[in-house]
Formats: structure tokens, C-alpha cells, sequence
């Protein structure tokens, strides 16, 4: 019993530590955080600055305007890219040794991963409300109400898919040469989903593509939620519990590979 | 001109913007043909000497001539005369010793021919031949070094300036670049101004040593004649039992000052040198007092340091604080 | 003359070796231009549809904005490479030797402007393969590769001038988005008499990224738009100057030789 308490109590303290230290780094260097906030801030500006007009075309509706319709896609672009941003942590922390001293250090070296994990969402949740706030300035509204913590919930989840996946990559790779090895797929995945108008509008080879994209049903059931008229909520759940599954073990096998390389 | 003229220094200062006064009116007198050590801690001033000596930073007042020509007016002379290798090996790690050498071959307007003749008699003499086709990134500390050190030769010049050239090196390496500095001073007449922050260096490698402190420089001349100066070796004691400490201390205190000494032992400096030593144990026998080790010391540069600074040479830069890197 | 002919050669030499040498700065810098301009090729198609829209082919509007986004990584990846020379000390090394200040910029930007030429053919390339047309037909086309080698090589300029500024290569990395932001707040997706929003139409107006965007869009989309070309030359030459000379200016008092 005692034992079990204390793995328990050693997970938690190391977890807190390794959170604390990528959240104090974080938020004190500006080269971290700025880029983190400044690709949705930039991504939601220039589409919604300039892209407007898509509004006209036949077949695109959405209550929310094009505000909330681009707003949908940062948030989730925000929590996915999140858990790249802290691969490419860990992938510093692995060149400059520090990883090697958390491994040795941590009684519980799972607690690292959940560490590092809790130190994405910490992140992520200041983005999104950065994020929001800017799109309410902007003149977006939510006619979904409450309903919108669905879109919450999504992203939630994607964020903690994109941190297993990109820390399995790091752990795997321990370099941060590893960064376009983690960002290019996520930002083709992000922009192969129906990011400029809905699904229903494309067409062509994007279109194919878009529907076998997790990130597609993802987008749909975010922006549904948002209006308060919920599509595909059981596919975009189902798929993003599906992918922390599959990133979760990803990131475990990353964590031995790791391990046994000293 | 270069062949009459070393390095003259007259109340030199260079003034960091908003930071500390790194060179605070130093005198220095290089002859020609000479290896100067310039010996002191980190944050000393000896790397923002040497960038205002290779005028690749203004000075803020006084006067300095390299080769006979001001550093603050005639810039493109004093290079023309002088090779530097600065602190850490500045090499493009992508490029091979043979691409480097021929990059500052061509950099200095050497001819095509005399580009590879000198390209590779450098090469030979640094003993870099073997990997002079490898990338530099692969290299050892010490092949970096030989390298940066054949590269400041390629236009043959009169005089050196070499910044910390063994810091980080293994004692092996340490000993082939002191063997090459002396051989060029020997062979070439090269005049070598060398900073180091390792007395042994100066001690073995220096015709005569400047020792600079926060600036300024608090002793210059031969090692020896440095050495002479303090004059008087040290005796260091370890009493047997531990509870001899005080009294230990307080029988040497009648032969010299104290000076540091590890926290079991006491040390002093024999006032009256070597001839006292039979006195001082005398004096402990007579106190009852046993000796578990018993170590004398000639004098050091670092004891030298001491007596000009009041601190140890050793852990001196992290009391100042300065910005060795900035200068 | 003839020095400075030699010590440009051989610093260029070395500059485009270590572009050679470093795979790692090509391959994205080839790839994720022609990555966006799939994506939205076929993310964007429907904006076709739009009353006065200039084409039915979003590949043949939007091929013109890789040209630009190559040109970034020009401005990186010769910002990184300088600094990191100033941060190893590799510059004072080469101070140290007689040559000057603009040679060592103009050896510099070497790597990049080759660089810069594959990456315009292979664009172009691209584009062509995948069914764009250049109006302006093959002089236009050989006018496109000069403008965006002109574009490129002038950014890389601007990369050389915050690296001499700064003397540090995190500070480029952290500009990148900056940079990037800059290429986005323009009239590359759409063209500016459709923009909905004023205040972005106003943005992509006074932003000169627009009008080298738009020289390169008209040889494609329009034939020879005379007006757009020297906007586009305008602007590129504006750039030029102002980075390289600055660069070369930030340069000597870096070094501070005398």
C-alpha cells in the first residue's frame, strides 16, 4: 500500500516539477512564447482579413460569420501545434543534457512525460484565451452558447495527441534538428482539412484528402458547436481519443527508446 | 618595420558603453622577438587588451603601436602585420582545414602559387596534413587549435597575439602548441603576446609576464625575477591530531605572515626563508606539537598574484565579476 | 578592383559550399513553398468563383506567392549563417584579414543567390508541371526568374542586416514570424480589389510584399502589365539597397577596425 503510495506521490511531485520548470522557461524567454501566440494571431488576421469574401460563395453558410469559422480552426491549429512547440522542448532539453539529469533524477519517469504534458496545456490554455479575445474583438459571436465547451473539449484532447506525438518524435530523435520531423506533419494535416471554407465546398483532390483527415471532422464538429448545431461529435471524440491512444503508446515506446539509450 | 618594433603601450583604456572599465590604463613594452605572457583571472581585461591590440575594438584613451604603427589610425598596417588566434577556435565547422587555409590564403592576396605552397607547409608544420580534408566540426580540441594557429601564420606575420590558446586543451595537446609557439619565436623571430589564465603557461612558455587585475596591471617582468621578488618560500604543516590547530598556528605565527593554505594545514611564509625551516621544527618540538606532513614551497606566480592582489589567482574571476567574452 | 573581384569569389565559394553542405536548409526551403501552394491550390479553389476574380486557375493566382515565401528562407537562412559567424567568432578572424566590409556581404549572399536561382527553376517548374500558364510567355517566364532571384537575394540582404544588428542567431530564428507575418498580410490570396475587410486592404496596400507578388502575378495572369513590373522592380531594388547597403554600413561598425 505504501509503495503504491508512494510511485503515486512521485508521479505527482515529478510531474509538478518538470511542469513548473517548461512553464517558468516558457513564459520568461519571449522567443518561446511569441511564436506559440503569434502563428494563430497571424493565421486568423490574414484569413479573416482577407479571405472574407468566401463568405459569397454558394453552399457556405455558418451563423457565426467568417470570425468563427476561422476562430474554430486557430484554436484547434493552437492546440495541436502546442504539443509541437513542447517536443521541441524536449528535444533542447535532450541536446543540452538536461533530459539525461531529469532521468536521472525521477523516480517516476513517467511523470516526465505527464510533466511536460501539463506544461503544453498550461501553455495552450493562455494561447486560446489570447486567441479568443482577439476573435471577440473581432467582432465573432457564439451562437452555440454553452454548447461551445464541446469545441473546448476537442481541442483539449488534441492538444494532449499533439504532445505524445511530438514528444514520442523527440525522445526518439533527441535534437532539435527533429523540429521539422514533428511540424511538418501536423501542419499538413491541419491545412489538408477544410480550413478556408467547409467541407461541402471543396472540391477536387483536396476534397478526397480532407475526408479521410481526422482534422476535418475535428473542424466540422468545432465549428457545429459553436453554432449551436452539433455535426460529427461522435467521429471527431472518437478519432481524438483514438489518436491519444495510439500517440500515447507512441510516446511511452519514444520514453524506453530514450531510456536505453542512457 | 615590423623587424624593429614590438608592442608599445602607454596608459591604455577602453571603457565599455553603460559597463565596467575593462582596460584601465595599462603600460605595456613588447620587444621584438619576445613571448609576452599576459597572465590573470577571468574578467581580467586581457581579451579586450588583445581585441584593442589586433584593433578589432576602438580604444577609449592612451596610446598603443603594433609593429610600429597606431592601432587607432593605421588599422590596415597593424593587420598586416600581426596573426591572431582568439579565444575559442573561430573555424567554420563545415569547411575543411584545406578549404580554411584556402580561404585565408586568398583573404590575405597571396599568389595562386604561393597559396598551396603555403597552405600546405602550414598544414605539415601543424601536423594536419592527414585530416586536412576533413570537415573541422569533426575535429578535437586540440587539431582546432593547430588549425587557428597555422591560420594566423598564412601572411607570415611578425607578431602574435594568442588569447587563451590552450584553455580546454589535454595536457598532451597543451605541450605540442607550447613546443610550436616557442619554436616560431626560435626559428621565425615571431614576437608573441599570449594571454592565459595558467600560471605553468606562462611560467614555461614566457620570456616575461605582465599580470593583470580588474584593468590594471599589478606586476610585470621574468618569471623569475617575479618569483624573487616574494623572495621567501612557504611552509605548509598538517599537525597530527586536529586540536593541535591553534597552537600550530599560533608557533608559526612567530616565523612569517600566514598565507592561505588547505583548511587542515597552516601555512606561513618563512620571514627569515629556507635556513628557518630547522628553527620552525625546533619550536614545534618544543610545543609538543606533532607533524603528521610537513611541505615547503618555493614561491609561485600565483604567489606573486597573492602578494600584488591579496587573492589567490584561482577563483579570482568569479570575485570580479568582469565580462571576459565582452572583453 | 581585382582584389575585391578575388575576395568576393572566394568567400562566395565558401558560402555556397556551406549551403551545399547543409541539406537541412534546402530541402524545407524548396519543399514547404510548393507544400502551400498545393494546399491552398486546393483549399482555395472555390475563390475562383468570386465575381471578379482574375482567373478560373487558383495555381496560376497563388504560384507567384511561393516565389516570395522561398525568399524567406533566404532571409533566414543567410541571417542564421552571418550570425552565427559574428557569434564564433569567425568574423573577427576575418577582419583581421584586408578584406572589406561589401565583399564579405556580397561573398556572403552567394550561397543564398544560388540558392535562390534553383529555387525560382524548380517553383517554376513545379507550377508549369502541374497545368500553370505564363501569359507573358518564355521571356516572361525568364523575367519571373529574375525578379524572384532579385527578391530573394534582397531579402537575404535584410537577413545579413538584422544579423549584423543583432549578432545572434536566435534573434533571426525569432523574426521568422515576423517575416512570415508580413508575406500573409498581403494581397497572396486574394487580389486586393476583392478583400472584404478595408482595414486589410489598406494593410496589403502600403505593404511592399504585395506589389512584388503582384509584378510576378501579372506575367503569369495578365502578359506584360507594365505598371506592375515596375512596382515589382521598384520595390525589389528598394530592398536591396536599403539591406545590402545597411548591411555593409551595420558591418563596419560592428567590426569597428580602424
Amino acid at each position: 500500500m505504501s509503495s503504491s503510495t508512494d510511485r503515486g506521490g512521485s508521479f505527482v511531485s515529478v510531474a509538478h516539477g518538470v511542469a513548473w520548470r517548461n512553464l517558468h522557461n516558457h513564459f520568461s524567454h519571449p522567443m518561446y512564447y511569441i511564436p506559440s501566440l503569434v502563428f494563430p494571431l497571424l493565421f486568423f488576421t490574414a484569413f479573416t482579413g482577407a479571405l472574407g469574401a468566401l463568405t459569397d460563395l454558394p453552399g457556405f453558410e455558418f451563423e457565426a460569420g467568417y470570425e468563427g469559422f476561422q476562430y474554430v480552426f486557430v484554436l484547434i491549429q493552437s492546440a495541436a501545434f502546442g504539443g509541437v512547440f513542447t517536443g521541441f522542448a524536449i528535444a533542447r532539453d535532450f541536446e543540452t543534457g538536461f533530459a539525461r539529469r531529469l532521468l536521472l533524477a525521477a523516480p517516476n519517469r513517467q511523470g516526465i512525460i505527464a510533466g511536460y504534458a501539463l506544461a503544453a496545456l498550461g501553455r495552450w490554455v493562455f494561447t486560446a484565451l489570447v486567441v479568443t479575445g482577439v476573435a471577440f474583438a473581432a467582432g465573432m459571436t457564439m451562437p452555440g452558447g454553452v454548447g461551445v465547451a464541446g469545441l473546448y473539449a476537442l481541442a483539449l484532447l488534441v492538444n494532449g495527441a499533439g504532445i505524445l506525438f511530438a514528444s514520442g518524435v523527440a525522445m526518439r530523435m533527441r535534437t532539435v534538428q527533429a523540429g521539422p520531423l514533428m511540424q511538418t506533419p501536423v501542419f499538413l494535416a491541419l491545412f489538408l482539412a477544410p480550413v478556408y471554407v467547409p467541407l461541402a465546398v471543396l472540391d477536387g483532390w483536396i476534397e478526397t484528402v480532407a475526408r479521410f483527415n481526422p482534422f476535418t471532422a475535428f473542424l466540422e464538429a468545432g465549428r457545429g458547436f459553436l453554432v449551436g448545431r452539433p455535426t460529427t461529435v461522435g467521429l471527431a471524440f472518437g478519432l481524438a481519443v483514438a489518436l491519444l491512444v495510439l500517440f500515447g503508446w507512441w510516446a511511452h515506446r519514444g520514453l524506453r527508446s530514450a531510456e536505453s539509450a542512457g | 618595420m615590423s623587424g624593429r618594433h614590438g608592442i608599445e603601450v602607454v596608459e591604455l583604456v577602453r571603457e565599455f558603453p553603460k559597463g565596467p572599465r575593462a582596460v584601465d590604463g595599462i603600460d605595456l613594452h613588447v620587444a621584438p622577438g619576445e613571448i609576452y605572457g599576459f597572465l590573470g583571472p577571468n574578467g581580467a581585461g586581457k581579451s579586450t587588451t588583445v581585441l584593442v591590440l589586433t584593433t578589432l575594438l576602438p580604444l577609449t584613451s592612451g596610446s598603443a603601436r603594433v609593429a610600429g604603427y597606431d592601432v587607432a589610425t593605421q588599422g590596415r598596417y597593424v593587420r598586416a602585420e600581426i596573426g591572431a588566434a582568439l579565444q575559442e577556435a573561430a573555424l567554420d565547422p563545415l569547411l575543411s582545414a584545406r578549404e580554411h587555409m584556402r580561404l585565408q590564403t586568398t583573404l590575405h592576396g597571396l599568389s595562386r602559387s604561393d597559396r598551396k605552397v603555403r597552405g600546405e607547409e602550414l598544414l605539415e608544420r601543424v601536423g594536419l596534413v592527414e585530416a586536412a580534408d576533413r570537415r573541422v566540426g569533426g575535429y578535437s580540441g586540440g587539431m582546432k587549435r593547430r588549425l587557428d594557429l597555422a591560420l594566423a601564420l598564412v601572411h607570415r606575420p611578425s607578431i602574435l597575439f594568442l588569447d587563451e590558446p590552450t584553455t580546454g586543451l589535454d595536457p598532451q595537446s597543451r605541450t605540442a602548441l607550447w613546443d610550436e609557439v616557442a619554436r616560431l619565436t626560435r626559428e621565425d623571430g615571431v614576437t608573441v603576446f599570449l594571454t592565459t589564465q595558467y600560471l605553468e603557461e606562462a611560467d614555461a612558455l614566457a620570456d616575461r609576464v605582465g599580470i593583470i587585475d580588474r584593468g590594471r596591471i599589478v606586476a610585470e617582468g621574468t618569471p623569475q625575477a617575479l618569483k624573487d621578488e616574494i623572495g621567501r618560500p612557504s611552509v605548509e604543516i598538517v599537525p597530527a591530531q586536529d586540536g593541535d590547530h591553534e597552537a600550530l598556528a599560533a608557533v608559526l605565527s612567530r616565523f612569517g605572515e600566514s598565507v592561505p593554505a588547505l583548511s587542515q594545514s597552516v601555512a606561513v611564509r618563512l620571514r627569515g626563508g629556507e635556513s628557518e625551516l630547522a628553527e620552525v621544527v625546533r619550536a614545534l618540538d618544543g610545543a609538543g606539537i606533532s607533524v603528521s606532513q610537513l611541505r615547503l614551497h618555493a614561491p609561485t606566480l600565483d604567489d606573486v598574484f597573492l602578494e600584488k592582489t591579496g587573492r589567490s589567482l584561482e577563483g579570482a574571476g568569479s570575485e570580479h565579476g568582469g565580462d571576459e567574452s565582452a572583453g | 578592383m581585382r582584389e575585391f573581384v578575388r575576395q568576393v569569389a572566394v568567400l562566395g565559394r565558401r558560402s555556397i559550399m556551406r549551403t551545399l553542405r547543409q541539406p537541412a536548409s534546402i530541402v524545407p526551403s524548396l519543399l514547404f513553398p510548393l507544400i502551400l501552394l498545393a494546399v491552398n491550390t486546393g483549399g482555395l479553389r472555390g475563390a475562383t468563383n468570386l465575381e471578379g476574380f482574375p482567373t478560373d486557375s487558383f495555381l496560376d493566382f497563388a504560384l507567384g506567392f511561393a516565389f516570395l515565401q522561398g525568399a524567406v528562407f533566404a532571409t533566414v537562412n543567410s541571417g542564421t549563417d552571418l550570425a552565427r559567424d559574428i557569434q564564433t567568432g569567425f568574423m573577427n578572424r576575418l577582419a583581421l584579414t584586408p578584406v572589406r566590409g561589401v565583399a564579405l556581404i556580397f561573398g556572403q549572399l552567394a550561397g543564398v543567390a544560388v540558392l535562390a536561382l534553383l529555387q525560382a527553376v524548380v517553383f517554376l517548374g513545379a507550377g508549369l508541371a502541374a497545368g500553370a500558364s505564363v501569359r507573358a510567355g518564355v521571356s516572361g517566364a525568364l523575367v519571373i526568374l529574375i525578379l524572384s532571384f532579385l527578391v530573394s537575394v534582397a531579402f537575404a540582404g535584410a537577413g545579413a542586416l538584422l544579423a549584423v544588428r543583432t549578432g545572434s542567431g536566435e534573434a533571426i530564428q525569432g523574426l521568422f514570424p515576423l517575416v512570415f507575418a508580413t508575406l500573409f498580410l498581403s494581397s497572396m490570396n486574394m487580389p486586393r480589389n476583392l478583400i472584404d475587410a478595408d482595414w486589410f486592404r489598406v494593410i496589403a496596400t502600403i505593404n511592399p510584399v504585395s506589389y512584388l507578388i503582384e509584378g510576378i502575378r501579372s506575367l503569369i495572369l495578365e502578359g506584360w502589365n507594365v505598371e506592375a513590373l515596375a512596382l515589382g522592380f521598384g520595390v525589389v531594388f528598394v530592398i536591396l539597397v536599403v539591406g545590402i547597403g545597411g548591411a555593409v554600413l551595420a558591418l563596419r561598425s560592428r567590426l569597428a577596425r580602424v
